[in-house]
C-alpha cells in the first residue's frame, strides 16, 4: 500500500513547483528592474545635466548608473527578501551588518582596481576612470551578493564552485556575475582597434552592460 | 620659372630633390608628411590628422594661410594636402550631406586658387587614392585605386580640347612630369611616362616645335628608364630576359632615330612622327614587365602552402590526441614519413636524371605532401568509421576560445601591432581562468566549507591538492610578473602615439653617472637573484649535493659566468669614461669577456650531455629494512589516545635497535644503495641546460634586460607551479599535458618576446647584438647574423628547450603535495599514527615506470606545442595572403609572417633538442642503473633478485622505494633507495 506515500510526495513536488514559479516571476521582475534602471540612468540624467551624453561625460553616466543599481538593489532586497532573514534583529547587529557590507564593498572596488592595473591598465594616468570601473563592476557583482548572502565571504565562494548553488535565486546570483565578467572582459576587445572613437581610449569600454543584459534574459529560461 | 601647387600628391623622391636644387617647397597639412620628410620644407604649417573624425582642423588650417602664402612669392612649390574629403569618407560614405558639403568647400578652393594663379603656374589637383561605396580605402578595387586628376595653367595647357572619356593616366607617371616641368632630374627609380601633353609649346603656332618638345622630354624620361632598367637587370634576375632584350633594341633605336632628328632639323617629319610613338612603346613596355614580375602572387603556391600548413596542424591535433590513448604505438607513424622521404628522393633522382628543372620547394612541399596523405587516409579509414569528429576537438572550451581570439587577432592589423598587450591580456585571462577553475572544481578549500549543511550528502570529489593561499599567490605573483614586464615595452613603428620604454636602452646611453650606479647595480643584483634562484632551486631538490660535473660546473662555473657577465656590463656601460691609456685594455676585454662566457657556457652544455644524471650515490650497509620516524613527543602522556599512541613506538624503537644489532653481527647482512636526487633528474637537467643558455641570451640584450630574464625565469615557475595544482597524476597510464598548459606556455613565449624589447619589424631588430664579442671591424657575417637570430629569438630558444617541464612538473610538485600531507596539525590521534610502509614520492621516477607511456607524452607534448605555434603561424599566413593588397601588408602582415615563421623554425629546432636533452638524460639514467646493478653483482653480496632482473632489462630490475633512513641526509625527501636483497 504505497498510494498515500506518493501522493503526499506528490503534494509537496507540486508545492515546489509553484514556489519555484513564483520565484521564477519574482526574479522576472528584478531583472527587468534592474535593466529598466540601467535605461533609465541613460535618459534621465539628461533632463537635469547639461551637455550630458554616454560617451562624452562617461564618468558622470558610471557613478549615476552605479547608484541607481544599487539602489534599486538595495530595494529589491528589502521588499522581496530571498533569503531567510537572520534570528537577531537588534539594532547594533543591523548596524555592524551594514558597516561591514560597507567595508566589503569599498575592499572590492579596490581589489578589481588592483585587478585591473595588473591587466595592464596604466598605473597613474586615467586612476579615476579605472576606479569607475571598477565601482561600477563591483555595484554588478559585489552588491547583488551582499544582498542576498550577506557579508559572508565563505557562502561566497560556495556559490561560486560547482555544486554549490542550493536555490534558484542563488543560481541567478552565479549566473550575473560571472556573465558581469566575463562581460567586462569582452569589453577590453575594441580597445586596440583603430577606429579612433572616444570611448576606445578609456581603460576599457562600457559595453559590457548589453551582455548582461542579454544573459539576464537567456538566465530566466 | 615654372611653379605649380600640387595637392595631396605622394611625391616622395622628388621631395628629397628640392632643397639641394634650391627650390622653396612650402607645406600645408597632415602632419604626417613631417615624419617622412623631415627637413625638406622652407616653410611648413603641419595640423594634427590622427583624428579620423575631425573633418575640420585641417582643412581649415589650410585655408586660413593658403590664400596669403600664395600672394606672397616666398615659394617655389606649394603643396597643401586636404584631410577632410578623406575623413569624411571613411566617417561618413561618399553620397552623405556632409560629403556634399566638404566637396563644396574644395570646390570654392580651387576656384579661388585657379583666380590667383598667374602665368607661369600650373595648378595640379589629385588623389592618392579613391573611395569604395562605403568610403574606405586600401583595397584593390577599381573604385579605390582610381582618382581624379586635374592639371591647370592660366596658359593654354594642352594643343586641343581633352576628351569626354578621360585618358587614364598611371599615377608613377606625375613624378617625371612634375620634375621635368620643375626642371630637375627625374628620380632614378621612377619608371613612369611623362605626361606628354603638358610639354607642348602651345604658344608656337608651328605644330612640329610642340612635337619636338614632346620628344625631347620623352626622349629623356626614356633615358633615365632605360639607365635604371640596366642597372636593375644587372643586380636582379627576375625580369624576363627576351623582354629586357627586346625593349633594350626599341630604345637604342628611338634614340638613334631622336638623334637623327636633332642633327638634321629638315624634313624629318616622318621621323618625328615615328620617334614618339617609339618612345611612349619603350616606355610602357617597362612599365607592363616591370609591374609583371614585381606586383605578382602566385596564388597557387599560397594556397598549396597554407593547405599544406592546416594540414600538418591538423595531424598534429591527430596523433597528440591519439598519443594520449593506452594502445598508441609509434610504428605507424614512422612508416608514412619513410614513405615520403624515400617518395621524394625517387622523385628528385627521376627529375634530376631527366634534366627536369624543379624548384626545391615544390619537391619539399611533395615529400610533405607524400607523407602526410597516407597517414590521414590511414587516420580516416580507421577513424572515420568509429570515432565522432567532436573527439578530434579534444580541447576544453574556454582554451578553445582564447586560442581562437589569438588566431583571429592575426588577422587584424590593430592586433598585430599591439601584440605586445594583447598577449600578456590573454594570458593573464587564461591565469584567472585557471584559479578560477581550481576554486570551481573545490581544489582550493577544504571541503567543509563548499557543503551545505542542509544537504549533507553533498561531497566534493576530493580533498584539496593545494591550499587556496598556495594558488591564488601563485596567481597573483604570476600577475605581478607579468605586469611588471610590461614595463619594458618597445613601440610598434605604426603606433601613432606612442614612446619606447627608457628601459631598454643600454646602459651606455645613461647620461647621470649616479642613475647609471645604480641601474648597474640593479642589473647585477637581479643576475645574482637568478643565479641564486636556480642555486637554490637545486639545492631544494637536492641535485646539488651530487659529486658529478655538471652539478660542480653549476656551483662554480655559473657564478664565474655571472662575474664575467657583470664585468663586460661594467665595461660596455663605461668605455666612454675609461682612460686613454686604458682605452685598448678596455675593447679587448670587452671583446674577449663575451666570449669566455659563452665559451663557459658551452662546456657546461657539453658537461650536462656528457653525464646528465647528477644522482649522489651511497651505498650503506646495514640499513634496517623498515624504520619509523619517531615523532617529537614531550611530557606525560595525558590521554588514552597519547598512551596509545606513544608505546607503540617505544616498542618499535626497541624492536629496531636490536634487529640493527642483530644485523650488525652477520656479516654485510644488507647491501643497500641510496641514490639521492632521482625523483628530479630529468627536470634538473632540463634547468641547467635552461640556465646555461640564458646566459650567453642575456649578454647580447641591453643590460637592463636582465630583470626581464629574472623576471622570465620567475615567471614561468610559478606558472608551472600553478599549472601542475590542476593536472593530475595517473600513475600508471598515459601521461598528457593539458592544453591550457601548452597554450599558456606559447603564450608566455611570445608575451616573453616583446618583454624583451622586440617587435616584429625590421627596424626594431637589435643589431647591435651582432657585435657581442666580435671585434668591430669584422663584416656581417653568419657569426652576426647569427647572434642577431639569437637576440631576437631568445624567448622563442628558452620556452621551447623548456617545454618538456610542462610534463615533468606535476611529478616534481608530487613532493610538496605529499611533503603537505604529512604535517596535518597533530591533533587527531590517527593521524600520528601513520602506515609503517608510507612511500617515498617517485617523482620522476614514475614516468620510468612506464618507458613506453613517456616516449608518448614526450611525442604528444612536442606536437601540441608545434600545433599552438603552428596555428599562429598559419594565421599569419592566411591573414598576409588574403589581405596582400592591403595597405599595410608590407608594414605590418608580411613582417609579422616573416618574424613568426622563424621563430617557428627556432622554437621547433629548441623543442627538438628539449626533448632530446630529456631523453639523453633517460638514456643516461638507464645505463646507471645498469652500472649499479654490475658493481653489486661484483660485490657478490647475495644480489639474487636484482642479478636476474637486471639481465633482462635494467628497467625490470626497478628498484622499490622504502622510507627514509634518516630526514637530514635528504633535502626534501626526494631520495630513492635502492634494496639489493630479496
Amino acid at each position: 500500500m504505497d498510494w498515500p506515500l506518493s501522493d503526499t510526495s506528490f503534494c509537496i513536488a507540486t508545492q515546489e513547483n509553484t514556489m519555484k514559479d513564483t520565484d521564477i516571476k519574482k526574479l522576472l521582475y528584478t531583472h527587468l528592474l534592474c535593466i529598466f534602471s540601467i535605461i533609465l540612468s541613460i535618459f534621465i540624467p539628461s533632463f537635469f545635466l547639461e551637455n550630458f551624453s554616454i560617451l562624452e561625460t562617461h564618468l558622470t553616466w558610471l557613478c549615476i548608473c552605479s547608484v541607481s543599481v544599487t539602489a534599486v538593489n538595495l530595494v529589491l532586497y528589502l521588499v522581496v527578501k530571498p533569503n531567510v532573514s537572520s534570528k537577531r534583529s537588534s539594532l547594533s547587529y543591523k548596524v555592524t551588518r551594514f558597516l561591514k557590507c560597507c567595508i566589503y564593498f569599498l575592499t572590492s572596488c579596490f581589489f578589481f582596481h588592483v585587478i585591473f592595473v595588473l591587466y595592464g591598465a596604466p598605473l597613474i594616468e586615467l586612476a579615476l576612470e579605472t576606479f569607475s570601473l571598477a565601482v561600477i563592476l563591483s555595484t554588478f557583482t559585489t552588491i547583488p551578493c551582499l544582498c542576498l548572502l550577506g557579508p559572508n565571504f565563505k557562502a561566497w565562494l560556495r556559490i561560486f564552485s560547482r555544486n554549490g548553488v542550493t536555490s534558484i535565486w542563488e543560481n541567478s546570483l552565479q549566473i550575473t556575475t560571472i556573465s558581469s565578467f566575463v562581460g567586462i572582459w569582452l569589453g577590453a576587445f575594441p580597445i586596440p582597434l583603430d577606429w579612433g572613437r572616444p570611448w576606445q581610449n578609456e581603460n576599457f569600454s562600457l559595453d559590457y552592460k548589453d551582455s548582461i543584459h542579454l544573459f539576464r534574459k537567456l538566465q530566466q529560461y | 620659372m615654372n611653379s605649380l601647387s600640387c595637392h595631396y600628391q605622394d611625391a616622395e623622391d622628388l621631395s628629397a630633390a628640392f632643397p639641394g636644387l634650391g627650390r622653396r617647397v612650402v607645406f600645408m597639412g597632415d602632419e604626417t608628411w613631417n615624419d617622412l620628410f623631415p627637413g625638406v620644407f622652407s616653410q611648413a604649417l603641419f595640423f594634427p590628422s590622427f583624428n579620423v573624425r575631425d573633418l575640420e582642423t585641417v582643412d581649415n588650417g589650410i585655408m586660413k594661410h593658403l590664400y596669403p602664402t600664395m600672394d606672397s612669392d616666398e615659394w617655389d612649390v606649394l603643396i597643401t594636402h586636404f584631410l577632410g574629403v578623406d575623413h569624411c569618407g571613411h566617417k561618413h560614405d561618399p553620397y552623405h550631406p556632409e560629403m556634399a558639403k566638404k566637396l563644396t568647400q574644395m570646390d570654392k578652393m580651387i576656384q579661388g586658387l585657379v583666380k590667383r594663379l598667374k602665368n607661369d603656374t600650373l595648378l595640379v589637383v589629385t588623389g592618392d587614392h579613391g573611395m569604395t561605396i562605403s568610403g574606405n580605402h586600401g583595397g584593390e578595387s577599381e573604385l579605390e585605386t582610381s582618382a581624379a586628376l586635374f592639371l591647370y595653367s592660366p596658359r593654354a595647357l594642352f594643343p586641343s580640347a581633352p576628351a569626354e572619356e578621360p585618358e587614364i593616366i598611371p599615377q608613377i607617371s606625375l613624378v617625371p612630369t612634375l620634375a621635368l616641368l620643375l626642371g630637375l632630374p627625374i628620380p632614378f627609380g621612377n619608371i613612369g611616362e611623362v605626361i606628354a601633353e603638358v610639354f607642348s609649346e602651345i604658344e608656337d603656332s608651328q605644330p612640329r616645335f610642340s612635337a619636338l618638345a614632346q620628344a625631347s622630354a620623352l626622349h629623356l624620361n626614356a633615358q633615365q628608364v632605360s639607365r635604371f632598367l640596366h642597372t636593375y637587370s644587372a643586380t636582379a634576375q627576375d625580369l624576363q630576359v627576351q623582354e629586357l632584350h627586346r625593349l633594350q633594341k626599341l630604345f637604342s633605336k628611338a634614340s638613334a632615330d631622336y638623334q637623327r632628328l636633332l642633327q638634321s632639323p629638315q624634313g624629318a617629319e616622318a621621323v618625328l612622327q615615328t620617334v614618339i610613338p617609339e618612345l611612349q612603346q619603350f616606355l610602357r613596355g617597362v612599365r607592363a614587365m616591370c609591374i609583371e614580375s614585381w606586383a605578382r602572387f602566385s596564388l597557387v603556391r599560397m594556397a598549396g602552402g597554407a593547405a599544406l600548413l592546416a594540414a600538418t596542424c591538423f595531424l598534429c591535433l591527430l596523433v597528440s590526441q591519439w598519443a594520449t590513448s593506452p594502445a598508441f604505438y609509434f610504428g605507424p607513424l614512422l612508416k608514412p614519413t619513410a614513405s615520403g622521404l624515400s617518395g621524394a628522393m625517387v622523385c628528385a633522382g627521376l627529375l634530376a636524371s631527366t634534366g627536369l628543372k624543379l624548384d626545391s620547394m615544390v619537391l619539399g612541399a611533395m615529400a610533405a605532401v607524400g607523407s602526410l596523405l597516407p597517414f590521414l587516409w590511414k587516420a580516416w579509414a580507421s577513424w572515420g568509421s568509429k570515432r565522432p569528429l567532436a573527439s578530434l576537438l579534444p580541447m576544453p572550451g574556454p582554451v578553445l576560445l582564447l586560442l581562437l581570439i589569438r588566431f583571429a587577432g592575426f588577422f587584424s592589423d590593430s592586433y598585430i601591432i599591439t601584440e605586445a598587450r594583447v598577449a600578456p591580456f590573454l594570458l593573464i585571462s587564461l591565469i584567472l581562468l585557471l584559479v578560477a577553475r581550481l576554486h570551481w572544481e573545490g581544489k582550493l578549500l577544504p571541503p567543509k566549507l563548499l557543503s551545505i549543511p542542509r544537504l549533507g550528502f553533498l561531497t566534493p570529489a576530493g580533498p584539496p591538492q593545494y591550499s587556496a593561499m598556495h594558488a591564488v599567490g601563485l596567481g597573483v605573483g604570476l600577475l605581478l610578473c607579468i605586469r611588471l614586464a610590461g614595463l619594458f615595452y618597445r613601440c610598434h613603428e605604426e603606433t601613432p602615439v606612442c614612446s619606447s620604454s627608457p628601459l631598454l636602452s643600454p646602459l651606455r646611453s645613461t647620461v647621470d653617472g649616479r642613475t647609471k650606479n645604480l641601474w648597474y647595480g640593479a642589473c647585477v643584483g637581479a643576475l645574482v637573484a637568478l643565479l641564486a634562484s636556480v642555486r637554490l632551486w637545486l639545492h631544494c631538490y637536492g641535485n646539488l649535493k651530487s659529486p658529478e660535473p655538471p652539478v660542480l660546473f653549476v656551483r662554480w662555473g655559473l657564478p664565474l659566468m655571472g662575474l664575467g657577465t657583470a664585468a663586460y656590463w661594467a665595461l660596455a656601460s663605461g668605455a666612454d669614461e675609461a682612460p686613454p691609456r686604458l682605452r685598448a685594455l678596455v675593447s679587448g676585454a670587452s671583446v674577449m669577456l663575451p666570449r669566455a662566457v659563452a665559451g663557459l657556457a658551452a662546456s657546461g652544455l657539453m658537461l650536462l650531455l656528457w653525464r646528465p644524471v647528477t644522482v649522489l650515490v651511497k651505498a650503506t650497509t646495514g640499513a634496517p629494512r623498515t624504520r619509523t620516524v619517531l615523532t617529537p613527543f614531550s611530557g606525560p602522556p595525558t590521554s588514552q589516545a597519547d598512551l596509545d599512541y606513544v608505546v607503540p613506538q617505544i616498542y618499535r624503537h626497541i624492536q629496531e635497535e636490536f634487529r640493527g644489532r642483530l644485523e650488525r653481527t652477520k656479516s654485510q647482512g644488507l647491501l643497500t644503495v641510496a641514490a639521492y636526487q632521482l625523483g628530479s633528474v630529468y627536470s634538473a637537467a632540463v634547468v641547467m641546460a635552461l640556465t646555461l643558455l640564458a646566459f650567453p641570451l642575456l649578454l647580447l640584450h641591453a643590460e637592463r634586460i636582465s630583470l626581464v630574464f629574472l623576471l622570465l625565469f620567475l615567471q614561468s615557475f610559478l606558472l608551472l607551479h600553478l599549472l601542475a595544482a590542476g593536472i593530475p597524476i595517473t600513475t600508471p597510464g598515459p601521461f598528457t599535458v593539458p592544453w591550457h598548459a601548452v597554450f599558456a606556455w606559447a603564450l608566455m613565449a611570445t608575451q616573453t618576446f616583446y618583454t624583451t624589447g622586440h617587435q616584429p619589424v625590421f627596424s626594431a631588430i637589435q643589431w647591435h647584438a651582432a657585435f657581442v664579442g666580435v671585434s668591430e671591424s669584422r663584416d656581417f657575417t653568419w657569426l652576426s647574423a647569427f647572434l642577431v637570430g639569437a637576440n631576437t629569438f631568445a624567448s622563442h630558444i628558452l620556452f621551447a628547450v623548456g617545454c618538456p617541464l610542462l610534463l615533468l612538473w606535476p611529478f616534481l610538485c608530487e613532493n610538496q603535495g605529499s611533503q603537505k600531507r604529512r604535517q596535518p596539525p597533530g591533533n587527531e590521534a590517527e593521524a600520528r599514527v601513520r602506515p609503517e610502509e608510507e612511500q617515498e614520492p617517485r617523482m620522476e621516477m614514475r614516468l620510468r615506470d612506464a618507458p613506453h607511456h613517456f616516449s608518448a607524452a614526450l611525442l604528444q607534448l612536442g606536437l601540441k606545442y608545434l600545433f599552438v605555434l603552428g596555428i599562429q603561424i598559419l594565421a599569419c599566413v592566411l591573414a598576409a595572403s588574403i589581405l596582400r593588397r592591403h595597405l599595410l601588408v608590407w608594414k605590418v602582415f608580411a613582417p609579422k609572417f616573416i618574424f613568426e615563421a622563424m621563430g617557428f623554425i627556432v622554437s621547433s629546432v629548441g623543442l627538438c633538442l628539449g626533448i632530446a636533452l630529456v631523453m639523453r638524460v633517460d638514456g643516461a639514467v638507464s645505463s646507471w642503473f645498469r652500472q649499479l646493478v654490475l658493481t653489486q653483482q661484483k660485490a657478490g653480496e647475495q644480489s639474487s633478485l636484482v642479478c636476474t632482473g637486471a639481465g633482462l632489462s635494467a628497467r625490470k630490475a626497478q628498484p622499490h622505494l622504502l622510507p627514509p633512513c634518516s630526514q637530514d641526509l635528504l633535502a626534501s625527501g626526494t631520495s630513492l633507495f635502492y634494496n639489493s636483497r630479496s
